[in-house]
């Protein structure tokens, strides 16, 4: 793998920037594998890449039906956080935002990351006693949520000017989570698709699957039937996002999980003027400035369960309402882009990294913006697929805990689902 | 934006409606008769088609009636919408 630094970037500018090599091959398709991961976003490239390296293997397919990192992992907001409420969770997240800090070295990859904290605008009671009690739980798992008053909160905001004594809903107090962090989202898929290829992985784009294919004896899988052929392989992993039950579904097996339409959209540039995340929980609209100077701004998901990459026209209106309640001098901006994608998420909000019933299936499932997780994702899945037991930390995301009906209802997770 | 088929009011847009979830799945009839895993697929594995799902939405700033639509997840075409009994 070429290194790039200071040098190689002084040493390539001299050469006119024609002698770059490609950040990954595009090898043919084989017929076997030791491991299918489907799915080339981030948490199957992170997948693949801790296969290679914790685990030594190497022999593994990544199968995109698009282009490399064009799912979810192009479509999110970019926000890394650990402030969730259960013990089965804080862990999990806590590891992620660990990994996350030392991924730009580790991958030689500047993935611009940027540890900025996220400030949650609390305006109802009910919410400020569900966030203490997250700050709480966050405590025994070092994951630090602290509370400011409105003044300061103000201060930190300059721009949050809405909220006051006489409007509708009044803000209360502020809850900052020290350690949210945002990065480049883009550099994610293509810093561990380039290691992971550097090791020995295929990632294999234009490759769609179109049927899992289970062994007629014993049940267990034994490859995967794609637009180019059929692949064996005795490990298949899920790792779609918002598509998961469509590609189950081709051997009939149930998992609990629905999709919906999550959506957002970018302001024009503009001189820094908020360099926190801000999230507005109870009112459904949260957002950060990114280098380029854009807002990023998200909203509530469309309602019912949808695999469409758009958004609605009264879902955008709503978010942009909300805003303008808070922040009255974003009336003027004019928003450049919008997009959606596709998540799936299971009733209780908690993620689902587990072995199925079908022996060699695994599903990484339910993240519902599982951009936060790609790293410890990607680490304890890996884990799962090499050792077949789960790693501690995915250990209570197992599907058995739909089979005891011992739910964990997370409310961590940002939805209004 | 959903242009949903009301029986009394006719289409309207559906900022008029609340969404009330997907239709339920159907309770079994003898619930002392089946195994565990009929049972947690009951109460656990919505339907989650990538084509046309039955879900319930309210028409609450019009005539407040419920209605059952069955609407295309990829495309948001509404194939059929009846008001409930």
């Amino acid at each position: 793998m070429q290194s790039y630094s200071i040098f190689s970037l002084a040493r390539n500018a001299l050469s006119g920037h024609q002698n770059w090599s490609k950040a990954w091959r595009s090898p043919p398709l084989k017929k076997r594998y030791d491991v299918i991961i489907i799915g080339a976003g981030g948490h199957g490239l992170a997948t693949a890449y801790y296969l290679a390296k914790n685990h030594g293997i190497t022999n593994v397919a990544v199968l995109e039906k698009g282009w490399l990192g064009g799912g979810n992992i192009a479509r999110n907001t970019v926000t890394i956080r650990s402030n969730y409420m259960r013990d089965e969770s804080i862990p999990f997240y806590v590891k992620s935002v660990k990994l996350y800090e030392g991924l730009t070295k580790e991958l030689n990859y500047n993935l611009m990351y940027s540890k900025r904290s996220m400030i949650d605008v609390v305006q109802t009671y009910p919410k400020l006693r569900e966030i203490k009690r997250r700050m709480f739980n966050g405590d025994l798992h070092g994951s630090a949520y602290e509370r400011i008053e409105v003044d300061e909160l103000r201060r930190r905001i300059p721009p949050l000017t809405g909220g006051g004594p006489e409007s509708r809903l009044p803000i209360l107090a502020g809850m900052v989570h020290p350690s949210a962090a945002v990065c480049r989202h883009d550099a994610v898929a293509w810093s561990y698709a380039r290691a992971a290829d550097d090791r020995g992985v295929e990632i294999h784009q234009n490759t769609e699957v179109l049927q899992l294919l289970r062994d007629s004896t014993d049940g267990s899988i034994n490859g995967v039937e794609t637009n180019r052929g059929t692949v064996y392989a005795d490990k298949v992993a899920v790792v779609v996002s918002g598509h998961t039950t469509s590609i189950t579904d081709t051997i009939g097996l149930k998992l609990p999980l629905k999709s919906f339409n999550l959506s957002a959209f970018v302001s024009e540039p503009v001189k820094p003027i908020i360099d926190v995340i801000v999230n507005c929980p109870d009112i459904g609209v949260y957002l950060n400035q990114s280098d380029k100077g854009e807002l990023v701004i998200g909203g509530a998901p469309d309602a019912g369960q949808s695999f469409r990459r758009d958004i609605k026209q009264q879902v955008f209106e709503d978010a942009v309402c909300s805003m303008l309640e808070l922040f009255p001098s974003f009336k003027r901006l004019k928003l450049m882009r919008q997009w959606g994608g596709t998540l799936d998420i299971a009733h209780d909000a908690t993620p689902i990294v587990s072995q199925t019933d079908v022996q060699g299936l695994y599903v990484s499932a339910g993240w519902w913006g599982g951009f936060k997780a790609v790293p410890a994702g990607g680490y304890t899945l890996a884990h799962l697929i090499a050792k077949n037991e789960q790693h501690e930390l995915t250990a209570p995301f197992s599907l058995n805990r739909f089979k005891r009906l011992d739910f964990i209802l997370e409310a961590g997770t940002t939805t209004a689902t | 934006m959903l242009q949903i088929s009301c029986p009394f009011c006719g289409p309207r847009n559906e900022v008029e409606f609340v969404y009330g979830g997907p239709l339920k799945n159907r309770r079994p009839d003898d619930i002392s008769q089946i195994d565990d895993t009929t049972w947690i697929d009951y109460l656990t594995v919505p339907k989650n088609p990538l084509g046309p799902v039955q879900e319930r939405w309210w028409h609450v700033r019009g005539c407040g009636c419920w209605l059952t639509i069955t609407r295309d997840t990829r495309s948001h075409d509404i194939i059929e919408s009846e008001i409930e009994s």
